[in-house]
């Protein structure tokens, strides 16, 4: 069977899972809408909260980014893992014992204050919009390269499903839509990295692999990696850090608060029965999530490897009969010359894949010196050795640029694996992208219908029209997603590494405090909440446009990009939170304390035990 | 808040410190400030500091998340304050 319709076929046939047990697990009460009537054990929990959680960014941008990064990427699989460790202690069993649906109705209660919940539901919306554009970017690029539609129509593709079930469905639907989806996504994402591993390694489990030696040979594969890509002008692969120590540092407490500050991650510890499953809960999702996190370092390195190796000979791998990558061990370690000139490929011979890929624009060759074959090498360099190298071969600059977003979904067509595991591929990245979209969406409609309609304008609302409201502006929000998809700030990654510093220099502190600081009051809340968002905003937009919008960035009014202390506007979101943080102490320490009740409550919260400490019913 | 629950809440935070004491030594220290040092230390073909970044801290975060649970376990029985 052909690829196109093995990929129809695969998407096809998940997508129908999918959507079935949405149509069997449909929504009948607010509670069955909002939390799938409380009653999720901790391991579904926990595999949900995976696929929810991983998103288009992780599943197709990060590996490219980590490949691109080398050791400096660790900050994304740290930040994104360490999070939850800060989740599950700090934050997920409180708000369990607490009791309420949605995290702007714990601001609002904690704080007694409808301003506190109201400023919050902006926070929210502005992460979780910023979030789910990237979300919408991606289902975009991986309908448009698998469906062969434009990226226009993959968006509208997507953005009608992503409506269908979330809104049908709800969180009940969602949940075990969830499990379905990860278990496709996962399968998708470990398939070819064991394939790879054990064509380059030897070696089944891409974890180990990556610390292994070069099948045949005792050269260590990271060894070889480093050697091939610093003397190709890269930076050493293993050692190699994003700006600055400082940068990478921030950058990673960034991404952690973050993670434990997402609504739409933190909602998931509503949903389980008692505060200790809420605490195992954030421990299995860790589990499920790390699977894949662990995997991404190996389909890095590998991926880096085989696209060196593909496009220079020297490198040792060369394709058998049918085209597959294979270990030359003779080249291999004699460590030849990568500026010979029958090193580089001639372009007319370049495998299929890159033929594919070329019309997407995503993957571009020009031939600078007119030798009709890729030179592929860092020609920005600073090392003399290297630039007396290519100029002695002839070499007039890079000719070849690879999109790191490209990377996994390209990589099993790199290593020549069967077109079943490509056709999984493409709907392991669909699920990734369409389920972290569905439950953005839920927060989104959940704050907009509970916390702003029910709480604030209209509190005699029914049931009936409250679930009506979310549902509206769900697809409202879905409408406004897709807009922003088709004009995106950026891709994948870089949009969701920013949401996370807003949700983490917004809502993060507020919860903390509200939990470990029983004298906290409103005025800090308030004051904080917005001091955070504020900076941040201002440093994101200062480098990315106002509200994305391309032509708008005013970086000369900071002081050029980076400015402060070069830190990069992704990794801003720690300073936001400092921030934040102090705001809030200093506006506490001059208003007065909360009310009795309030400090009485935050005691109650503390301990498991007991009735929930606000009445949860509405 | 009686002594009962403030002795409780204290036994938690004494938890949540020793814990997150752990969970920064390994990413922020390991995996960034000492990932330097480290490198010159080998795990199998992995230089050691550059393995914290990107696979052992995440196996020391799962431990540490169960390991909570199963700490808090026990100190909420010890307290009286487990849930039936």
């Amino acid at each position: 069977m052909d690829l196109q319709t093995l990929t129809y076929l695969f998407v096809g046939a998940s997508f129908s899972l999918y959507l079935g047990i949405a149509f069997w697990a449909r929504a009948g009460s607010t509670s069955d809408f909002y939390v799938a009537g409380g009653g999720v054990h901790p391991i579904t929990n926990g595999m949900a909260t995976a696929a929810d959680w991983m998103s288009a960014a992780s599943f197709i941008s990060m590996a490219g980014l980590i490949a691109n990064m080398g050791y400096g990427g660790g900050l994304f699989l740290m930040g994104w893992t360490g999070g939850y460790v800060m989740l599950a202690m700090l934050l997920a069993p409180y708000l369990r014992k607490f009791g309420k649906f949605t995290v702007p109705q714990f601001i609002g209660d904690r704080f007694y204050s409808k301003t506190a919940s109201t400023v919050a539901v902006a926070c929210l919306l502005t992460a979780s919009i910023t979030y789910i554009i990237g979300q919408m970017t991606g289902v975009g690029v991986a309908f448009s390269r698998f469906l062969g539609v434009s990226n226009d129509t993959g968006i509208y593709i997507g953005m009608a499903i992503v409506f269908m079930y979330a809104v049908f469905g709800g969180m009940k639907g969602i949940t075990y839509t969830q499990v379905a989806q990860y278990i496709v996504l996962i399968l998708a994402y470990t398939v070819p990295a064991i394939f790879i591993s054990l064509q380059l390694t030897g070696n089944p489990i891409p974890q180990l692999g990556l610390g292994s030696s070069i099948a045949g040979t005792d050269v260590s594969l990271l060894s070889k990696l480093n050697l091939v890509v610093t003397d190709l002008g890269f930076s050493e692969y293993t050692t190699s850090l994003p700006g600055s120590t400082l940068n990478m540092f921030v950058y990673t407490v960034s991404l952690m608060i973050g993670t434990a500050g997402l609504p739409h991650v933190i909602v998931r510890f509503f949903t389980v029965p008692t505060v200790k499953d809420a605490r195992s809960s954030a421990g299995w999702a860790l589990v499920f999530i790390a699977i894949l996190y662990t995997t991404a370092p190996a389909v890095a390195a590998m991926a880096k490897m085989n696209l060196h190796a593909t496009v220079n000979t020297a490198v040792g791998l060369e394709p058998d009969a049918q085209g597959r990558l294979v270990v030359n061990q003779e080249v291999l370690k004699s460590n030849a010359d990568f500026y010979a000139p029958e090193a580089s490929l001639v372009y007319e011979e370049r495998p299929d894949w890159m033929k594919r890929w070329e019309k997407t624009g995503l993957l571009k060759f020009e031939d600078k010196n007119g030798d009709g074959r890729i030179q592929y090498y860092n020609d920005a360099t600073k090392n003399a050795d290297v630039k007396a190298k290519a100029d002695a071969a002839g070499w007039k600059g890079n000719e070849l640029t690879v999109n790191a977003d490209i990377i996994v979904l390209a990589n099993p067509e790199i290593a020549l694996l069967p077109n079943w595991v490509i056709a999984l591929v493409a709907a392991g990245g669909l699920a990734a992208a369409l389920s972290t979209a569905a439950g953005l969406l839920l927060a989104i409609s959940s704050a907009v219908s509970h916390d702003l309609i029910k709480t604030v304008i209209n509190p005699n609302i029914t049931d009936k029209g409250e679930l009506m409201a979310g549902k509206i502006s769900m697809a409202g929000a879905i409408v406004l997603a897709g807009y922003l998809g088709l004009n995106p700030p950026g891709f994948a990654a870089g949009t969701v590494a920013l949401a996370f510093g807003i949700a983490g220099s917004s809502l993060f502190p507020p919860i903390l405090m509200g939990i470990f600081s029983k004298k906290m009051n409103k005025e800090g809340a308030i004051a904080g909440m917005l001091a955070g968002l504020s900076i941040t905003l201002f440093y994101v937009f200062a480098h990315k446009g106002i509200f994305f919008v391309k032509g708008t960035e005013f970086t000369d009014l900071i002081g050029g990009p980076n400015s402060f202390f070069g830190i990069t506007p992704e990794a801003f979101g720690a300073i936001g939170a400092m921030v934040n943080f102090i705001v809030a102490f200093l506006v506490d320490k001059v208003t007065k304390e909360p009310p009795v009740h309030i400090q009485a409550l935050v005691e109650s919260v503390r301990v498991p035990r007991g009735a929930k400490a606000v009445d949860g019913a509405h | 808040m009686d002594n009962n629950s403030a002795a409780y809440w204290k036994a938690t935070l004494a938890l949540l410190t020793k814990i997150l004491i752990v969970w920064f030594l390994v990413s922020f220290g390991a995996g960034i400030l000492f990932a330097p040092m480290l490198n010159n230390i080998h795990l199998g073909g992995y230089p050691l500091g550059f393995w914290f970044a990107h696979q052992g801290s995440m196996y020391v975060f799962i431990a540490c998340i169960f390991y909570y649970a199963k700490r808090m376990g026990e100190i909420d029985r010890q307290f009286d304050v487990h849930e039936d």
